[in-house]
């Protein structure tokens, strides 16, 4: 399946940043089926990047490269430069990855969830701040009942909120839309508009277009 | 594997940690979040600790009041039950976090993952083994055992089941997200923790026949040590393996 890659317009009056994440003719094969190859994209300070394709396409699977969780079968995965494996640690601290399990444990509250996330990426957020996370995703009320009893919707809720806690510079979303209602989805969006407003970088997987606004650059990724 | 888990923990741990990253307080909260966990699931957590006590007692219903007897079998039988028991928890070390996507976040913690695995493993050695610790004496009384003995029954089961967690975490790790792990999880380890059980059955019986303990304890802690510091990265390698 070739893949191809359309960016967006650069803006003309400053020169381009340099890309800080490069996927270089990546290969991906699962059992014996090849589900893509040949694939190369460039991710640069406030970009989003947007992977789509049909179930089963492998877009999971590209996301779980480009965080180190899986090996690609061919070609390489740059950060900042420098083989994934080679800077772990450190890109790991520049990491969020939020895969289509929303990593809850059933018998923690959200607020103890988010705790423990947050300090497993490497951030020590106080509780003042926690609570505030939760009442932005909409979960106010909700934070000390066990996740167990939360829709999906307000899983997946529980799990964003850790993104406006951390650091990172790189946010790697497995369908964060999947389950948000449109409050949720209004929510999301002005995080990541805010995130990519820092600097930040996102890459997600959706099959719709990101309802970004025009400011914001989103490359497109087809599988 | 042996070869494959040095070079990845020589790149896991010899890395440099900010200030921003305290290693200790992140373990800390992995190992009092797995601690809550088994305090809020009881009945798991309680399991492991009736089975070992239920198989324990059916040995002296089963042979009948010859004294003799159940003193000489008493130590094999309380270490044979103690190694089948903590093989019944180890299952969901790993499975659970498998299931509901913690254990990636684990793998991409900045936080060395064989650190987070030793964190892990403590908390399940104290949910699950130390019970088996603290409720032996009472067991030993069953089989005639005197204070002495279930005295030294208890010190060798408090050296040699945190050996048999640290054994049980790299099975853990080595079957994570396959099916029919549990039989597959004692195929492994229970070859692994004969040693284990020949010394501290060994200790009892030592102390029954009224000889020193001290090799047996000796060659137990150093059981202890090795398997604290090369069961985690083991468990590490494997567990980067199995989700691949």
């Amino acid at each position: 399946m070739p893949a191809t890659s359309a960016s967006s317009a650069e803006p003309n009056d400053a020169p381009p940043l340099p890309a800080v994440l490069e996927l270089h003719d990546l290969a991906c094969v699962r059992g014996r089926r090849r589900l893509f190859r040949g694939l190369n994209a460039t991710l640069r300070p406030g970009q989003l990047l947007r992977v789509s394709g049909a179930n089963g396409a492998g877009k999971t699977s590209l996301l779980r490269m480009l965080c180190g969780l899986m090996a690609p079968a061919q070609g390489r995965v740059l950060w900042q430069g420098q083989e994934l494996k080679r800077v772990r640690d450190g890109f790991h601290r520049q990491l969020i990855y939020l895969g289509h399990a929303a990593a809850l444990k059933d018998d923690l509250t959200p607020l103890e969830n988010l705790r423990v996330a947050a300090r497993l990426g490497g951030d020590a957020p106080d509780d003042a701040a926690a609570l505030q996370a939760l009442a932005d995703a909409g979960l106010s009320g909700r934070e000390h009942l066990p996740a167990r009893v939360l829709s999906q919707g307000q899983r997946r809720r529980a799990a964003l909120a850790r993104l406006p806690l951390g650091a990172a510079r790189l946010w790697v979303l497995d369908e964060p839309f999947n389950a948000l209602d449109t409050a949720a989805t209004a929510w999301l969006l002005g995080l990541i508009e805010a995130h990519l407003d820092r600097g930040g970088m996102v890459v997600l997987t959706s099959h719709q277009p990101v309802g970004l606004g025009e400011r914001w650059q989103q490359c497109c990724l087809a599988l | 594997m042996g070869a494959g888990s040095a070079t990845d923990s020589a790149t896991d741990v010899g890395s440099a940690h900010g200030p921003d990253v305290p290693v200790a307080a992140t373990l800390l909260a992995v190992f009092r979040r797995d601690l809550r966990i088994a305090l809020r699931r009881r009945a798991d957590t309680g399991s492991a600790l009736v089975f070992f006590v239920i198989v324990v007692s059916l040995f002296p219903l089963g042979v009948g009041p010859q004294f003799d007897l159940l003193r000489r079998m008493a130590p094999g039988v309380v270490w044979v039950a103690a190694l089948l028991a903590s093989m019944l928890a180890l299952g969901r070390l790993f499975a659970d976090d498998h299931a509901d996507g913690t254990l990636e976040q684990m793998l991409l913690s900045p936080t060395p993952l064989p650190l987070l695995v030793l964190a892990k493993t403590a908390a399940h050695w104290l949910a699950s083994g130390l019970l088996l610790v603290l409720v032996s004496p009472l067991l030993a009384l069953q089989f005639d055992l005197g204070a002495q003995a279930a005295l030294v029954l208890m010190a060798s089961l408090l050296l040699g089941t945190p050996v048999l967690s640290l054994l049980g975490a790299i099975g853990a790790a080595l079957t994570v997200g396959l099916r029919g792990a549990g039989v597959l999880l004692s195929l492994l380890v229970l070859p692994l923790a004969t040693p284990v059980l020949i010394f501290g059955a060994g200790a009892v019986d030592a102390s029954l026949a009224g000889l020193g303990v001290e090799a047996h304890f000796s060659v137990l802690g150093a059981m202890l040590l090795v398997s604290l510091v090369l069961a985690p990265l083991a468990a590490a390698a494997a567990l980067r393996i199995a989700l691949e």
